[in-house]
């Protein structure tokens, strides 16, 4: 029934009045009076140096990948120790292989040197 | 609380997944301690070979092995694609043999990534599961990126890399796209599932635009046109070796794939939906690479477009919609294994250090500096052109006959002038090998690599054999139809 999506209607109407109201208010009565510190780029208290447009050593990248590989087998692995018992043999034994097959990858990546930052 | 029931896991169905999977990792490892990587390539052969063994003995408990809750099914269909994908590795293992030493790549990364794209293959080619589909097509594809650059100090394979990530990531999301679309319009992912819903009417446009961009993304994958822009980019640029191997095994699974979801899912409810767009696919294909491949002074690039054009050939049997079609372009995927991997193998062997000797003129004079080499070359092109009694005139004939007895003969009559067309630049080749004479200042020819001429003759012997008697190859495309 279409007459049953008229509250998310609604709450579209009130959520884009309420960004609009956000806008334009503070846009005639705020002060303004801006000086050199307060327009500048702001990231978490860190005073900015340099343009954002340089080279990265793409040793980050690498190191970001990993990082996100390793996170994701945490990921897997909380559930899994959850339910550990329920799963008995049969989860442990999955677990090895998964376990196993990251850990191929590891020994391959330290061996290679990917971990070392020069 | 309950215990948890654990699901029946048909792991011997995926035996020879799980076996190359398996040599993918132990090369990976050895990788780090043996010096020499020619054993690598030795023993990714016997890990692919064995697969290929585990695959055909498989094969003779025939029926339909559904695996992992029904994610995958082990049918003749899969084992047949199996073998086409083993048939690839091995023949583009033995080529890389030769061919990565002698240009200074020898790396035991190429051992490594070619195993795991096979087995991305594999899963495409046994999967039921729109998404264990895709997790298949990005198994074989990021390893094939990877491959892609291997020779990543060249300007042109670093490209070849960035523009196949590029373009294929692109299409992976158009897949994903359409496989979102299909799941909201039948409430499934699982291949059969919707071939069961769609059957029972009512889901129209959604399902329709979900099959649109699925095609599409496959249609990136096999290197259709008017989504062929990187093809001759990537398989020009890339190592021999690899274009060797991605060019059969990348083809063959993204076929393996579409034609699973055209016949099972989307026949009949859509077949009239889904068979003009591949008839256009077919005709877009067919000539465009064609012509194209007219121009080439490269023999690398002229064989990449001749790829876009056989990839038409395989959608005029596809496009046919039928059990006939689609056991012919399984039976042209297994030729073309043998006949492409064998032309680009002769392309790597001639081929010298930093991508020099494969322009067309280097080809000069050939027969005279190595007469078996050009004799080999000669068979790969007279059958790629479809010359009987070679695999290739076969190839042609059963897809060609499918499609005229789907009422599409204008189709096969478009597909015979393209053939005809094509005749024009294979024999270019051969024409420039024993007819020309050598240019100055070509050297003698340094000679073959054993593997490169085990390579050859597997492929040459394949091509001719297949040619001569047909049949049992046959048999076996026709066993592989699902029900």
């Amino acid at each position: 029934m279409p007459v049953d999506y008229l509250p998310i209607l609604i709450l579209i109407l009130v959520a884009a009045a309420f960004a609009v109201i956000a806008l334009v208010v503070p846009f005639y009565l705020g002060p303004r009076n801006p000086t050199k510190v307060k327009s500048d780029t702001y990231e978490s208290g860190k005073l900015p140096y340099g343009d954002a447009r340089r080279q990265v050593p793409v040793h980050y990248y690498m190191v970001a990948m990993l990082f996100m590989m390793f996170d994701i087998e945490v990921v897997f692995l909380y559930p899994w120790a959850v339910i550990f018992r329920q799963l008995k043999v049969f989860g442990l034994l999955e677990m090895g292989v998964f376990i196993a097959i990251l850990l191929t990858g590891y020994i391959y990546i330290w061996k290679k040197g990917a971990l070392e930052w020069n | 609380m309950a215990a948890i029931e654990i699901p029946p896991l048909n792991f011997a169905a995926l035996l020879p997944l799980l076996i190359v999977v398996f040599t993918g990792l132990a090369v990976l490892i050895l990788d780090l301690f043996i010096a020499d990587k020619r054993s690598l390539g030795w023993i990714s052969l016997i890990g692919v070979l064995l697969a290929g063994v585990a695959g055909s003995m498989q094969q003779g408990l025939a029926g339909f092995n559904p695996a992992f809750q029904s994610v995958a099914i082990v049918d003749g269909y899969a084992h047949f694609f199996n073998l086409i994908f083993v048939v690839a590795a091995a023949l583009s293992i033995l080529v890389a043999l030769g061919y990565l030493g002698r240009v200074g790549l020898q790396k035991g990364e190429y051992y490594v990534l070619l195993l795991f794209s096979t087995a991305g293959m594999m899963v495409m080619a046994a999967a039921t599961d729109l998404m264990v589909v895709f997790l298949g097509l990005e198994t074989m594809s990021i390893a094939l990126y990877i491959m892609a650059a291997l020779d990543r100090k060249r300007q042109t394979s670093g490209e070849a890399g960035v523009k196949y990530f590029l373009m294929g990531s692109f299409s992976s999301a158009f897949f994903l796209y359409g496989v979102a679309l299909v799941y909201g319009a039948t409430g499934s992912t699982n291949v059969n599932t919707i071939g069961q819903v769609l059957s029972g009417g009512g889901q129209g446009p959604l399902a329709l635009l979900g099959l649109g961009l699925m095609l599409i993304g496959f249609a990136f994958k096999v290197a259709a046109v008017p989504f062929q822009w990187w093809t001759p980019d990537v398989y020009h640029g890339a190592p021999t070796a690899v274009t060797t191997f991605m060019s059969v095994g990348a083809k063959a699974a993204g076929f393996a794939a579409m034609i699973r979801v055209l016949m099972v899912s989307f026949s009949p409810a859509f077949t009239l939906n889904w068979q003009p767009a591949l008839v256009v696919l077919a005709v877009l294909t067919m000539t465009l690479g064609n012509i194209a491949a007219l121009a080439q002074k490269d023999v690398k690039r002229m064989l990449a477009y001749s790829s876009i054009a056989h990839a038409g050939y395989i959608f005029v049997g596809v496009a046919a919609g039928t059990a006939e079609g689609v056991s012919a372009a399984l039976f042209y995927l297994m030729v073309y294994a043998f006949m492409n991997t064998g032309a680009f193998a002769v392309v790597g062997a001639l081929e010298k250090k930093n991508h020099i000797g494969t322009k067309l003129s280097e080809y000069a004079g050939l027969h005279g500096r190595s007469p078996w080499l050009a004799a080999a070359m000669a068979v790969f092109l007279f059958s790629l052109t479809g010359f009987p009694p070679l695999a290739g005139f076969w190839g042609k004939l059963y897809l060609f006959r499918a499609a005229v007895n789907a009422n599409l003969t204008w189709l096969a009559v478009v597909a015979v002038i393209n053939s005809g067309v094509a005749v024009y630049y294979y024999f270019g080749v051969i024409v420039q090998m024993y007819m020309k004479p050598a240019e100055d200042g070509q050297a003698a020819f340094p000679g073959i690599n054993i593997a490169t001429k085990l390579a050859l003759t597997v492929a040459a012997a394949a091509t001719v054999l297949i040619g001569l008697a047909p049949g049992s190859i046959i048999a076996m495309a026709i066993s592989g139809i699902f029900g």
